[in-house]
């Protein structure tokens, strides 16, 4: 009898204590402050090769520290791998760890804005000098729901890289075409078996995704037939006579890019913002790039307009502050820093027309930006489908014969469906 | 727990009054030697717990963690979603195959090297005793990264060796997993190793020595004796075990970089946390943790009850 009271206590207190627990909590959002000194944090993204970029940053801060004298700039970079969500989750959550400034990508602000984490910055970029100078394009690239939730850094745009030593060697074309562009990867991995014909991954969904728009694909259809064209054509170069997958199948585009760099490869599918990478491998002045073709000549393939944004945090205690800074980093003279530093293209239109004149080399970038580019999904559900690895499953399955082009398809759109909440 | 009442004797009137006073008394004894332990157990795992069994009746995403979007209660909702999803039961067959597996492999290493080690020399012993210590205070994390670089594709001091540069040992789905098994092996086997070993040291040389004045085989010595004197030992290492295996992570995360390709080395850990975290469903993953947490409260009951219906206890 004793017991059986003595275990009803216990399930009580055990009530008790769910109770006091209750509902989840929402944490209180602080709005922020305003402060005119102290320090300001802010979060920039590593690189694979992060000293120039950390230079023109030093010299930003120098610049901000020296006509604010009472303010000190920290910075800490973080990972752009797939961890970099659970940091910037952590900083929504808990602004007393967040940062007042940080750099993302703009694939991820779907979720940010969601998630309420940054602050809405278009009063302070329409009154902006400045800030019309933003490609209207890219200004759509930081804003949801109408609100702008940060100002265009620089973007990227892939194209394809090849290697002028071996094409000569071999007395090969640029390719053209796609079909060219096969042909070639497989001539070259039969006289050259040292050398993968083309870098390409089934981590690299940016490598890929280009292949589906082509076809007349897209991310949310990707059942659909131009779609399986799309998908077909891309894991069609990881095979043994091209890009094994025995080494390729678990690539990412980081890894690619290695492979181009360390010379293993005679074609990658590569960023202009890879180019110092590049050139500090046995591959440095030894290719050039082209837009990557698409099927037909003469139009290239939809490249991905991926980009990185300067957001304030809305946690923010030095709001003024935190914008002034992301108005000089982001302004024309370090745009154009930070192009030389790590051929990053910038976003203010007059940025980008000068250093065009400039520099050839940004001239099958520009060309693929003016050929029409893509986007993902501005939606939280990209985060999801993203971070499922959802297209990377689907093209592993099928470079590893692991699934039909169809069965791996059917699978992709439906996680896809599921992550919009559609099924 | 054993609740010994003694027979009232002698007077009749006081102790009558007296017993039901000292039977409380032994009744609650226990609970109040329970009290220290669980004091601190309960506010530790209890709340957690509570907390992880809350979240999961709940629709719990990214935007209800920062304030966004109102919390919902969705009730069983999470828990029909998990269990409706082809992939969780592909999960885990392949978790519970893959544990089953590593808690045999570990048991027999351990138990191997601790029958050795209680048999070799001095200089032997030391120098096992010091490779199995440094095994088990890698952190789980560093040692991964380790093998990794030993299985690494082009580079790897394997492959070097074994001449055949350019082999992806995490290519195909079975060899991924061997390398990964002998990993946690490799990290799990020394607490084996140790405890069977004090055990062996605790049993006395009398019964070895009249088994083999019998005539006894090392082996039969083995099986006939050993294991029956050790096998409360064994339980608690059994046990230890399949939780340990059950609920790898690291090992997994690191060497195949979050599931292997097409998330073909996948473990219900990894899975949970993928769900929860990487997609910021933790209503879902909450239900994946506490479905996680039924499955091993149960096979340790079964595998305890089991021991008791042998007529063995702890």
């Amino acid at each position: 009898m004793r017991r059986v009271e003595i275990l009803k206590m216990c399930a009580a207190g055990a009530a008790l204590l769910t109770l006091a627990a209750c509902v989840p909590s929402s944490p209180p959002s602080s709005a922020g402050g305003d402060d005119r000194s102290g320090t300001v944090r802010v979060w920039l993204f590593d690189e694979p090769n992060r000293a120039p970029k950390e230079r023109v940053v030093a010299e930003a801060i120098e610049e901000f520290t020296a006509a604010h004298p009472e303010v000190t700039v920290e910075v800490a970079y973080i990972p752009t791998s797939p961890a970099r969500h659970e940091k910037f989750k952590g900083a929504f959550n808990d602004p007393a760890s967040a940062p007042d400034i940080a750099e993302y990508g703009n694939t991820d602000l779907a979720e940010y804005a969601a998630a309420g984490g940054f602050a809405d910055l278009g009063a302070e970029v329409r009154s902006w000098t400045e800030g019309g100078d933003i490609d209207a394009d890219l200004l759509k690239s930081a804003t949801a729901g109408g609100k702008l939730y940060g100002v265009p850094w620089y973007i990227g745009v892939r194209a394809l890289y090849y290697r002028t030593d071996v094409f000569g060697e071999l007395g090969l074309e640029p390719p053209a075409t796609l079909g060219e562009l096969t042909a070639a990867a497989r001539a070259v991995r039969e006289r050259r078996p040292d050398l993968y014909g083309i870098a390409v991954g089934g981590q690299y969904t940016f490598g890929a995704l280009p292949f589906i728009w082509d076809a007349g694909g897209d991310i949310e259809k990707l059942d659909s037939p131009g779609s399986r064209e799309g998908v077909k054509a891309y894991t069609d170069l990881m095979s043994d006579d091209i890009c094994p997958p025995q080494a390729c199948a678990a690539l990412t585009g980081g890894r690619t890019v290695e492979l181009f760099a360390g010379g293993k490869a005679a074609m990658g599918i590569l960023g202009n913002f890879n180019r110092s990478a590049v050139d500090a491998g046995p591959a440095a002045g030894k290719y050039a790039v082209v837009p990557l073709p698409g099927s037909t000549a003469g139009t290239p393939a939809p490249a991905f307009a991926g980009g990185n944004n300067l957001g304030v945090m809305r946690s923010s205690r030095h709001r003024t502050l935190a914008v002034q800074f992301v108005q000089l980093l982001a302004g024309k003279t370090y745009q154009v820093k930070m192009y030389e530093a790590m051929g990053n293209l910038p976003t203010l239109t007059s940025a980008g027309r000068e250093l065009a004149a400039r520099d050839p080399f940004l001239k099958p970038f520009l060309d693929t930006v003016a050929a029409g580019t893509r986007f993902v999904p501005v939606d939280p559900a990209w985060v999801k489908i993203d971070n499922q690895k959802v297209i990377p499953t689907m093209l592993q399955k099928v470079a590893t014969g692991q699934a039909t082009v169809e069965q791996a398809t059917d699978e992709a759109a439906a996680a896809v469906d599921a992550a919009f909440g559609r099924s | 727990m054993t609740t010994v009442t003694t027979a009232p004797a002698g007077p009749e009137t006081p102790t009558r009054r007296a017993a039901p006073r000292t039977r409380r008394r032994d009744r609650l004894r226990p609970w109040l030697y329970l009290m220290p332990a669980a004091a601190v157990l309960l506010p530790l795992f209890g709340y957690p717990i509570s907390m992880l069994g809350l979240l999961s009746v709940f629709d719990y995403r990214q935007a209800q963690v920062s304030g966004g979007e109102p919390t919902t209660f969705v009730g069983f909702g999470n828990y029909a979603a998990v269990l409706g999803d082809r992939r969780f039961w592909s999960v885990l067959t392949q978790t519970a195959v893959f544990a089953a597996a590593l808690v045999a492999a570990t048991l027999a290493v351990g138990a191997a090297l601790a029958v050795v080690l209680s048999r070799a020399g001095r200089v032997p012993r030391l120098l096992l005793s010091l490779a199995a210590m440094a095994a088990w205070a890698a952190p789980a994390m560093t040692g991964s990264t380790v093998w990794m670089f030993l299985f690494d594709t082009d580079l790897g001091l394997v492959n070097q060796v074994l001449g055949i540069e350019g082999f992806n040992w995490f290519y195909d789905r079975w060899v991924a997993f061997g390398v990964i098994g002998a990993t946690v092996v490799w990290h799990s086997f020394p607490f084996v190793m140790v405890t069977l070993y004090a055990g062996i040291q605790a049993v006395p040389a009398s019964i070895l020595e009249a088994a083999e004045l019998d005539g006894a085989s090392a082996w039969q010595s083995f099986w006939r004796v050993l294991v029956p004197v050790l096998r409360p030992l064994i339980t608690i290492v059994v046990i230890q075990s399949i939780i340990w295996d059950f609920k790898v992570f690291t090992q997994i995360y690191v060497m195949t970089d979050g599931g292997g390709i097409a998330g073909q080395n996948s473990v219900l850990n990894v899975y949970a946390y993928q769900t929860a975290f990487g997609s910021s469903e933790y209503g879902l993953g909450s239900a994946i943790g506490v479905v996680m947490t039924l499955i091993l409260l149960a096979v340790t009951l079964l595998y305890i009850r089991a021991l008791y219906r042998r007529g063995e206890s702890l």
